[in-house]
């Protein structure tokens, strides 16, 4: 069946005072119907410029921007901006931003802001006529509905963050792409917060891609997880075989560094840094800090397919014509 | 058991004024109220706690930065009291600030941001600051330390500006660390190092640590006791693998169920979580903090009287009448009079 949204090679370049920056570099993704995909990755590897990419919302200095991002079988590359903002966002695709407590309007009464998607998509007219929505949106994510009337400052900050949902399912798109929905947020904020979006998913069967840094966080949601290196994807698959025994060093490295409540096994820190956006190296980017390095390394590695997904490594490349 | 008792706190209360238009007197907000530990030599503690719990209040009274309004710090045997004793107090304890980057003066370079504190206390000779800047910088392993003598801090990544936030703190040889928030600025892949860094400094120096987290995750491997703080009280008190093994308070039991561990069970089952909020600061509840959350408070009991610190196992301290009959600890938390 076809997945509910394919991404095709999606490149995506910043042009800077110091050059080119590949912050999105050839990524392949799906994310399945009513599936939740995880992109784990180290800051600075291009997590939140894949979800800007995706939802099309880019800065003035682009420099590249093309792939395929295909939603419901339909490629919204092809799309005017216009037509994307009339169609697709807020209403197929929409979007929770990072830290999204402090990225509500601080003048909008929490009644306004919520129901800015459905002025957008032209679906009402009057603001009585969006009281009713608004406030079905505000009970499903656990919002009193007293709090409508409030400004954002009045909330708190997991109060905040489950408003900046309850917007972003208003329409009740079948794709949210959350940003770091709980970063900053206290532990037992943090455990509703994720209890809310599991509810979420079970009721409405929404999909989400969720960005992330955090590999605990990921587990709780993800059915799906995808490794990013580099502006690269270097590992796709379920997240079952990424938490048990994951494939590419890199999602080993990542995998072994997190520090854990319950594990008897200490972590492993993951020595040296992400290479430099601005320059990647020819090879595998991930080659300098690998501990499995072996000469095929200096040449860009395959996508090599495995059960559920892919993994950009030379090591199985190796395998597969082994196994042939 | 670790060494002598460098710490000693009983009763401890940071308040903060709160006033109408900056004038009129509108009350306290009670951020540490009643707090009592102990801190043995060369032992790492981790303080631990939502956001507003007052850990950071805490944090800053254990470094002189605030003073408290209320309560007793023994430091190696000798209560604090005047401004002099604090002040050379100061000088035995080092800060492990939470944002590396905001904590490093941009303009400076790694090697003047390690003199100034050499400098401060007179160190005149500039040949032995230059000796202890290196010798600094060798121990938190940024090395070679010529390489990085002349970078400022935005020449380094995350882990390293941590790093030398650590190099500062420890370059006079303090006797006490207090790290707030050390890792929570970090990426993931790098908390695993600074937390093993601070790890290993403490145990060849014997160092005692404070160390203040709101992830509980990062405790298990990097200290040797947890004190739980829920709205300015410490609710729990025990070593390390006892609390995560039996944790006897509520509010304790409550955050160690909510923290995940990777593991891809987790997306089919909702974590329970108590109702409500913590409470506010300026009027806290009566009796225990966390009674109207608690799913075990006991009626007419946990709604009047504040609990006190029972000793439910060997250095196991819970302030919960869950556990009325154990022994009474002996800096059992103070009730006072307001400070006016």
């Amino acid at each position: 069946m076809e997945p509910l949204l394919r991404v095709e090679d999606l490149r995506l370049y910043f042009r800077t005072a110091s050059g080119l920056v590949r912050a999105v570099d050839g990524v392949h993704l799906e994310v399945g119907r009513g599936r939740t995909v995880a992109v784990l990755g180290e800051s600075g590897c291009g997590k939140t410029s894949l979800a800007r990419a995706v939802l099309r919302l880019l800065p003035r200095n682009v420099a590249h921007y093309s792939g395929r991002v295909v939603l419901d079988g339909q490629d919204l590359m092809g799309l005017s901006e216009e037509q994307f903002r009339q169609r697709v966002r807020w209403a197929r695709l929409s979007f929770v931003p990072q830290a999204a407590m402090n990225s509500l309007n601080p003048v909008l009464r929490i009644r306004d802001q919520v129901a800015e998607p459905l002025w957008l998509a032209g679906l009402v007219r009057r603001p009585e006529e969006a009281q009713e929505q608004v406030e079905a949106a505000l009970r499903r994510v656990g919002v009193p509905v007293d709090f409508a009337d409030r400004y954002p400052f009045e909330l708190s900050g997991g109060m905040r963050q489950r408003v900046a949902i309850a917007m972003a399912l208003i329409l009740r798109p079948p794709l949210v792409v959350l940003d770091e929905p709980t970063s900053a947020l206290d532990v037992l904020t943090q455990a509703n917060l994720l209890n809310l979006l599991k509810t979420l998913r079970w009721e409405l069967g929404t999909s989400f891609l969720l960005i992330t840094h955090d590999v605990a966080t990921a587990s709780e949601l993800a059915d799906d997880v995808a490794v990013m290196y580099a502006g690269q994807v270097v590992e796709f698959g379920p997240a079952e075989r990424f938490f048990r025994q994951p494939l590419h060093p890199y999602a080993r490295a990542l995998r072994a560094s997190v520090v854990s409540l319950r594990e008897e096994r200490p972590p492993t820190p993951l020595p040296g840094r992400p290479p430099s956006l601005l320059s990647p190296p020819e090879g595998c980017r991930f080659a300098d800090r690998c501990p499995e390095r072996f000469d095929p390394c200096g040449q860009p590695p395959p996508q090599v397919s495995v059960e559920g997904g892919c993994v950009m490594c030379w090591l199985y490349a190796q395998e597969a014509s082994r196994a042939r | 058991m670790p060494g002598d008792l460098l710490l000693r706190v009983r009763g401890l209360a940071t308040w903060y004024e709160l006033r109408r238009w900056g004038l009129f007197h509108q009350g306290w907000v009670r951020a540490v109220d009643g707090v009592s530990f102990h801190l043995y030599q060369g032992e790492a503690v981790a303080v631990v706690g939502e956001s507003g719990c007052g850990k950071s209040t805490l944090a800053r009274t254990l470094l002189g930065l605030v003073r408290p309004v209320r309560g007793e710090v023994w430091f190696e045997g000798r209560l604090l009291q005047t401004t002099e004793d604090w002040r050379a107090y100061r000088r035995r304890v080092g800060y492990v600030q939470q944002d590396p980057y905001g904590a490093l003066p941009p303009f400076m370079t790694v090697r003047r941001i390690l003199e100034e504190p050499l400098v401060v206390n007179g160190v005149r000779s500039a040949s032995e600051r230059r000796a202890r800047v290196v010798e600094a910088l060798e121990a938190v392993q940024l090395v070679p330390p010529q390489e990085f003598l002349l970078r400022f801090p935005h020449m380094l990544s995350g882990g390293q500006q941590q790093r030398l936030v650590v190099a500062r703190a420890v370059i006079l040889g303090p006797r006490l660390l207090v790290a707030d928030e050390p890792v929570s600025m970090l990426d993931a892949s790098v908390r695993a190092e600074v937390l093993q860094l601070l790890r290993a400094l403490q145990r060849q120096r014997a160092l005692s640590v404070v160390y203040i987290t709101h992830d509980l995750s990062t405790v298990r491997h990097f200290c040797d006791r947890v004190l739980v703080m829920y709205a300015g009280k410490l609710v729990e008190q025990a070593p390390v693998g006892e609390l995560l093994r039996d944790p006897k308070h509520p509010y304790t039991q409550a955050l160690l169920a909510a923290i995940p561990d990777p593991d891809p069970e987790n997306a089919t089952r909702l974590r329970p979580v108590p109702p409500g909020e913590p409470p506010s600061l300026v009027r806290p509840p009566a009796g225990c903090r966390f009674h109207p959350r608690c799913p075990a408070a006991i009626p007419g009991v946990c709604d009047r009287k504040e609990p006190l610190d029972f000793e439910v196992g060997p250095r196991h301290l819970s302030a919960c009448w869950l556990h009325e009959g154990a022994v009474v600890a002996e800096a059992a938390s103070v009730a006072g009079a307001d400070p006016s």
